[in-house]
C-alpha cells in the first residue's frame, strides 16, 4: 500500500504560512485567495482550500449571476402558493388539499459533452435528490435537450448516449419522463445543453430544509461510499470554458447507480415519514464541502466532522479529495441521538450504507458573529478549521461588465422580409413538409421512446403533448402539469423578448392541457460570463423573464445558471429554459393535441391573432437557413386571456382538443394534431404564407364539437380572445386551402416526412 | 371475501404500486409482500411486477429468484396451486426461477422501447386469461430494454404444440422476440409471464387502453372456479 501523504494540517497552515498553494489550478483567482487569508487571518490547509475552491466556484456560488438574479426575488408577484422560495435545494408550491409541490431544472452540460451517458444520468440523479431533500416524493422526470446538427458525427456520439443516459437512469428510478424539448443548432456541436427536470409531491407538513439544529445532535452520511470520481468537477467542468484537452477531463465525470438511488429515495422517504431526521441535504456538486457547510450554515453554525470516517471505495483518497468528490447517491442527515438507532434500522432494511462522521456543535457569539465554526479532522488532527457560512453564503459576487453586442444591430437589421417567399401552391407544400422535418420539429419519438413514460400509474399526458401531466395524490383529481421551452435563436435575436416568449410558450402549453399555470422554474444556458456580451445576453435575459413572472403573477421558484457553454470565442445562442408548473382541478377535464379520432366534422377554430412575424422562425431556418429580424413580438395580456380561456373551456368540457402554436406556426400545429389522432382535416385560411408559418404568440388551435361552437365563441369573446372558424376535423390528408389555390398531403407522406429525420441520421432497429 | 392478491416488493421494484392498484381495480385486495420475508401471507395469487429487482445485476431475475419471498412461492406455482402473474421483470423472474422456459434478452435495437403496443391473446386457457377470447387483440404498453424472448426451437414448438404461447406482438416483434411471443404460461397455465404491462391499461385516465383489466378479472375467475376464494363464499 503506498505512504499515505501527511495531510495539511491547520497547525502547519500557521507553522509556515508562506507555502505556496496551487490556487490558480483549482479555479480560485488571486483576490478570491487573499479573501480567503483575510477570513481565515492564515492561508488555507489544503482542505480548506478545497472546500473554498468549489463552493466558490461558478456553478456552486453563482457569483456572476447573483446580482441579476436577485430581481426573481425583488419582482415576485404578490401571492401565497409559494411555499418555500428560491435559495433552498428547490421551491415549493402550494397545489391545494394540503398538497404541495417542489420542481426543478438543472443542467448537467458539460459532463454530458464528455461522457454522455454517465453525465447525462447523473443529471437525472441529481435533480431527483434535490426534490428528495426537499422531503417530497419525485414522481416525475422531463428534460430540455440541445445537440449539434443532427448530420454532424459528434451528434450521433453525443445524442444517443445522452438519451440512454436518462432513459438507463430515470427508467430504473420508477420515474415516468413526461415530455421535454429537443433542438439543434450547430452552436450546441461542442455544447450540448443536458436540462433535467424533476417534480415531487408532498403533504405540507413534510417539508424538510437544509438545516442542522441541535448542539450534540449526530451528523450521518448514508447511501454510497466516496469515491475519485467526479473530483474538481464543480470548478473544472462546470466553470471553465472547453479546450481540446476536455477529453484528459473525462475522470471528472461522475458515474451512476440507479439502483442505490432507488434505495435512497424509499429509505429516506421512510426516514422523514418516522419523523427520523431534523435537517437534511443531498450530496451533488462539491459534495461533502457543499453539505456540511450549508447543514451547518443553516443551523447553529457549528459542527465537527471527523473526515477520516466517511467511507470510502478507495481507501488512497485524501481530506481534500474527499472535501471533493462527488460520488453519486449520497445523502448527509442531521440526526437526534435518541433516533440514531432507528435511523440505522432503517437504513440496514433497504440495504444503505450509513455512518455518523460527525456532530453539531455550539458556538460562542463571536464565532458566530464570524460565520460560526466547522472543524473538521483526520486522525485527530485538525485539517479544517473555518467559518462554514464564508464558503456557503457569503461568496464572491461580481459585477460582471455588461455591453450589448456590436453586431446585435446587424442581426436585428437582417430582417426576414427580404426573403424569398413560396412562389405556388407546389412550393408552398414542399416548405410545409420541409420545417415539417426539421430536426427541432419532427417527431422526437426515437427519443422519447426509450423513457417509461406510465410507471407509477398517474401520467396523465406526456410527450408529445404540449404538457406532461400527473395526477396527484393516490387516485384523487387534483393533477399538476408542466412544460419546459426555450428557444435560442428568439434569444440571440433579442434576450429579454426571447426569454419572455419561451416563458410564454411554456405557459401557454400548460394552458393548452387545461392546467393553470403557477409558479416558474428556469435553467438559464449561456456562454462565458467574461464576455461582456455574453453577459449583456444574461441580463436581458434575467429582466426579461423576472418582469415576465411579476406581471403574470407566476413566482420563479428556482433555478440553475449555467455558463461557459462555449467553444472558444463561440458562445451558444443563449438559451434560458423555462419550466412552468400548472395545477388542474380535474384531471379527467385535461385537453389533448390530437384530433378526436371518431371527430369528423368537429370544428377548428384558431385563437389569437396572427401577424407575419417569421423572424427567428422554423421556416426562415430550415427553407432559407436565416437568423435575423426580430422575434415575434411578445404579448403578455393575450397570453393570460388565451390561458384563462383555456382553463374555463376545459373545465365545461367545450373542447376536444387543443394545441398550442409555437415552433413552425399553424402548418406544424395541424399537422401534429392529424398525425396524433390518426385523422386529417380541411383547413381555409387568407393569406397562404403568414397562415401557415408565422409564429406570432398567445396562439392556439382548438375543436369544438358543432353543438360546443356557439358556447365556446361566447367565452372567446367574454376572455376578449379573437377565435376564427378556419376548418374542420374529416378524411384521411392535411389539406389547405386559401382565396388563390390550395393543396393537400396525406397521412401517410404527413407521417413519414414527420417520422424519418431522427431514424435517418441515428438509425432504426 | 375478497381474493386477496399478493405483489412482491424486491428492491428495484418500479411497477408494484401500479400493480397494486390494478388488483384493486379488479375488485381484489392487493397485499404487499417483502422480498426478505418467506412468508406469502396466505395470499390466493401473486403478482411479480416490473421493475429492475437487485439492480437487474448479474442479468435480470437472476438475484431475484434466490429471495426468500420466492422459497414457499417457486413449488406451490411449480405444482399448480398458486397463481402467478410475472409481468417484464417479474417475466425475467421466472424465467430464472425455471417456472418458465426460455429467456428475455436485449431489443434487438439495443434501446429500450416505451409504447403502446398491439397484442393478440392467444390462449385464453389461463387463470391469467380466461375473460380474453382466443384471437383477440388488445393494446397494452410494452416498456423493457431485455423484452426479446428466446428459447431454442424444440422448446418453441413444444410451447406452441402444447398451447402455452399466451400473447403475441400483432405485426412484427418490436424487440426481436422469437415467433413474435409476448407472454408464456406453464403447463398448469397457473403460471404465466407477460412483457408488455397489463397493469398500466386500467383505466382511461392513465392508459392507452383499458384492455389490461381482464388478466386480473381473470385470475378473479379462475379464483372463484378453482380457489380458495371459492371455498370462503361457499364454505
Amino acid at each position: 500500500m503506498p505512504e499515505q501523504p501527511q495531510p495539511d494540517t491547520v497547525a502547519a497552515a500557521k507553522a509556515a504560512p508562506e507555502t505556496p498553494q496551487p490556487y490558480a489550478e483549482l479555479g480560485v483567482a488571486d483576490d478570491e485567495y487573499a479573501r480567503i487569508r483575510t477570513i481565515l487571518d492564515r492561508r488555507p490547509t489544503a482542505a480548506e482550500l478545497a472546500i473554498y475552491s468549489v463552493m466558490w466556484s461558478e456553478h456552486c456560488s453563482y457569483k456572476s449571476s447573483k446580482v441579476h438574479l436577485r430581481q426573481f426575488g425583488e419582482k415576485a408577484p404578490a401571492g401565497d402558493a409559494l411555499l418555500v422560495g428560491m435559495g433552498e435545494n428547490a421551491g415549493v408550491v402550494d397545489v391545494g388539499d394540503g398538497n404541495a409541490v417542489t420542481f426543478k431544472i438543472e443542467s448537467h452540460n458539460h459532463p454530458s459533452y464528455v461522457e454522455p451517458h454517465q453525465g447525462a444520468a447523473t443529471g437525472v440523479g441529481g435533480i431527483v435528490r434535490d426534490i428528495l431533500t426537499m422531503g417530497a416524493r419525485p414522481v416525475a422526470v422531463m428534460d430540455a435537450l440541445r445537440f449539434g446538427p443532427l448530420d454532424a458525427p459528434d451528434t450521433r456520439r453525443v445524442l444517443p448516449g445522452v438519451v440512454s443516459g436518462i432513459s438507463f437512469y430515470g427508467n430504473c428510478l420508477g420515474l415516468p419522463n413526461i415530455g421535454g424539448e429537443l433542438g439543434f443548432g450547430a452552436g450546441y456541436a461542442g455544447n450540448p445543453l443536458v436540462n433535467a427536470l424533476c417534480v415531487g409531491v408532498m403533504r405540507h407538513e413534510d417539508i424538510k430544509l437544509a438545516q442542522a439544529p441541535g448542539p450534540g445532535n449526530k451528523v450521518v452520511l448514508f447511501g454510497a461510499t466516496t469515491g475519485p470520481d467526479g473530483i474538481g468537477g464543480a470548478s473544472v467542468l462546470a466553470s471553465a470554458t472547453f479546450d481540446d484537452e476536455s477529453h484528459a477531463k473525462r475522470p471528472s465525470v461522475q458515474v451512476g447507480d440507479p439502483f442505490l438511488e432507488k434505495l435512497l429515495i424509499e429509505c429516506s422517504l421512510e426516514l422523514f415519514r418516522d419523523g427520523l431526521v431534523v435537517g437534511i441535504q443531498d450530496l451533488g456538486a462539491a459534495g461533502v464541502s457543499c453539505a456540511t457547510t450549508e447543514l451547518a450554515a443553516g443551523g447553529t453554525g457549528g459542527m465537527r466532522i471527523e473526515l477520516d470516517r466517511v467511507p470510502l471505495r478507495d481507501s488512497t483518497l485524501t481530506p481534500e479529495e474527499i472535501l471533493m468528490s462527488e460520488s453519486q447517491e449520497r445523502m448527509m442527515a442531521v440526526v437526534e441521538p435518541a433516533s440514531l438507532d432507528a435511523f440505522m434500522d432503517t437504513c440496514r432494511k433497504w440495504d444503505i450504507q450509513a455512518s455518523v462522521i460527525g456532530e453539531v456543535t455550539d458556538v460562542t457569539p463571536e464565532e458566530a458573529e464570524r460565520g460560526g465554526r466547522l472543524v473538521m479532522t483526520w486522525n485527530g488532527e485538525t485539517v479544517v478549521d473555518m467559518p462554514p457560512r464564508t464558503a456557503s453564503d457569503e461568496g464572491p459576487v461580481y459585477e460582471r461588465p455588461y455591453a450589448r453586442p456590436a453586431e446585435q444591430d446587424a442581426l436585428q437589421a437582417d430582417i426576414p422580409e427580404s426573403l424569398e417567399r413560396p412562389g405556388d401552391d407546389d412550393e408552398l407544400r414542399e416548405q410545409v413538409l420541409t420545417v415539417l422535418s426539421a430536426p427541432g420539429v419532427c417527431d422526437p419519438s426515437w427519443v422519447t421512446e426509450q423513457y417509461d413514460s406510465y410507471v407509477r400509474g398517474d401520467t396523465v399526458l406526456s410527450a408529445p403533448h404540449d404538457a406532461g401531466m400527473i395526477r396527484v395524490g393516490d387516485d384523487g383529481t387534483r393533477g399538476i402539469a408542466l412544460a419546459t421551452d426555450g428557444n435560442g435563436r428568439y434569444t440571440r435575436l433579442d434576450p429579454y423578448a426571447g426569454t419572455q416568449a419561451a416563458f410564454a410558450e411554456a405557459y401557454r402549453n400548460v394552458a393548452a392541457s387545461g392546467a393553470r399555470p403557477l409558479a416558474v422554474t428556469n435553467c438559464l444556458n449561456f456562454g462565458s460570463p467574461e464576455d461582456p456580451g455574453v453577459m449583456w445576453q444574461f441580463a436581458e435575459s434575467t429582466r426579461g423573464l423576472a418582469d415576465a413572472c411579476l406581471r403574470m403573477g407566476t413566482p420563479v421558484t428556482g433555478g440553475n445558471v449555467s455558463f461557459y457553454n462555449q467553444t472558444g470565442e463561440a458562445a451558444i445562442n443563449p438559451t434560458p429554459v423555462i419550466g412552468v408548473l400548472g395545477v388542474i382541478d380535474d384531471v379527467h377535464t385535461r385537453l389533448n393535441t390530437a384530433l378526436p379520432r371518431h371527430g369528423s366534422g368537429a370544428r377548428i377554430l384558431l385563437l389569437g391573432t396572427t401577424a407575419e412575424e417569421v423572424g427567428g422562425s422554423v421556416w426562415a431556418e430550415a427553407v432559407h437557413g436565416h437568423l435575423g429580424g426580430l422575434p415575434p413580438r411578445v404579448d403578455l395580456d393575450a397570453e393570460e386571456a388565451l390561458a384563462r380561456l383555456l382553463a374555463e373551456a376545459a373545465d365545461e368540457q367545450l373542447l376536444a382538443a387543443a394545441h398550442d402554436l409555437s415552433d413552425g406556426g399553424l402548418a406544424v400545429a395541424l399537422a401534429e394534431s392529424a398525425l396524433r389522432g390518426g385523422i386529417g382535416c380541411s383547413v381555409h385560411v387568407d393569406d397562404a404564407f403568414t397562415a401557415l408559418f408565422s409564429e406570432s404568440g398567445a396562439r392556439a388551435v382548438v375543436v369544438a364539437d358543432p353543438e360546443d361552437e356557439e358556447a365556446f365563441t361566447r367565452m372567446c369573446r367574454k376572455h376578449g380572445v379573437p377565435a376564427a372558424e378556419i376548418g374542420t376535423v374529416g378524411g384521411a390528408s392535411l389539406t389547405f386551402t386559401y382565396p388563390d389555390g390550395g393543396f393537400s398531403i396525406d397521412m401517410e407522406t404527413l407521417r413519414q416526412t414527420h417520422r424519418a429525420p431522427l431514424p435517418q441520421a441515428l438509425g432504426d432497429d | 371475501m375478497a381474493a386477496r392478491v399478493g405483489v412482491v416488493t424486491f428492491p428495484g421494484s418500479l411497477d408494484d404500486r401500479d400493480a397494486a392498484r390494478a388488483v384493486r381495480l379488479a375488485g381484489a385486495e392487493p397485499v404487499s409482500l417483502w422480498h426478505d420475508n418467506s412468508d406469502l401471507r396466505g395470499v390466493d395469487a401473486v403478482v411479480l411486477p416490473g421493475g429492475f429487482s437487485y439492480g437487474d445485476y448479474l442479468r435480470c431475475g437472476a438475484i431475484a429468484r434466490f429471495a426468500p419471498v420466492m422459497t414457499e412461492l417457486v413449488p406451490a406455482a411449480r405444482e399448480g396451486s398458486l397463481p402467478v402473474l410475472g409481468i417484464c421483470n417479474g417475466f425475467q423472474i421466472l424465467c430464472e426461477s425455471h417456472l418458465l422456459p426460455g429467456a428475455l434478452t436485449r431489443n434487438r435495437s439495443l434501446r429500450f422501447i416505451n409504447r403502446d403496443q398491439r397484442v393478440r391473446i392467444e390462449s385464453a386457457a389461463t387463470a391469467w386469461t380466461n375473460r380474453y377470447t382466443e384471437g383477440e387483440e388488445v393494446c397494452i404498453v410494452l416498456k423493457s430494454g431485455e423484452g426479446s424472448f428466446v428459447a431454442d426451437e424444440a422448446t418453441l414448438d413444444e410451447l406452441e404444440r402444447s398451447g402455452r404461447v399466451v400473447a403475441r406482438y400483432v405485426g412484427e416483434a418490436p424487440n426481436g422476440a422469437r415467433r413474435g411471443i409476448a407472454g408464456i404460461s406453464n403447463e398448469h397455465g397457473n403460471v404465466v409471464g407477460l412483457m408488455p404491462h397489463p397493469e398500466h391499461a386500467v383505466e382511461e385516465l392513465t392508459g392507452a387502453s383499458t384492455d389490461g383489466l381482464g388478466f386480473f378479472t381473470s385470475l378473479l375467475a379462475h379464483l372463484a372456479e378453482t380457489g380458495p376464494a371459492a371455498a370462503a363464499a361457499t364454505g
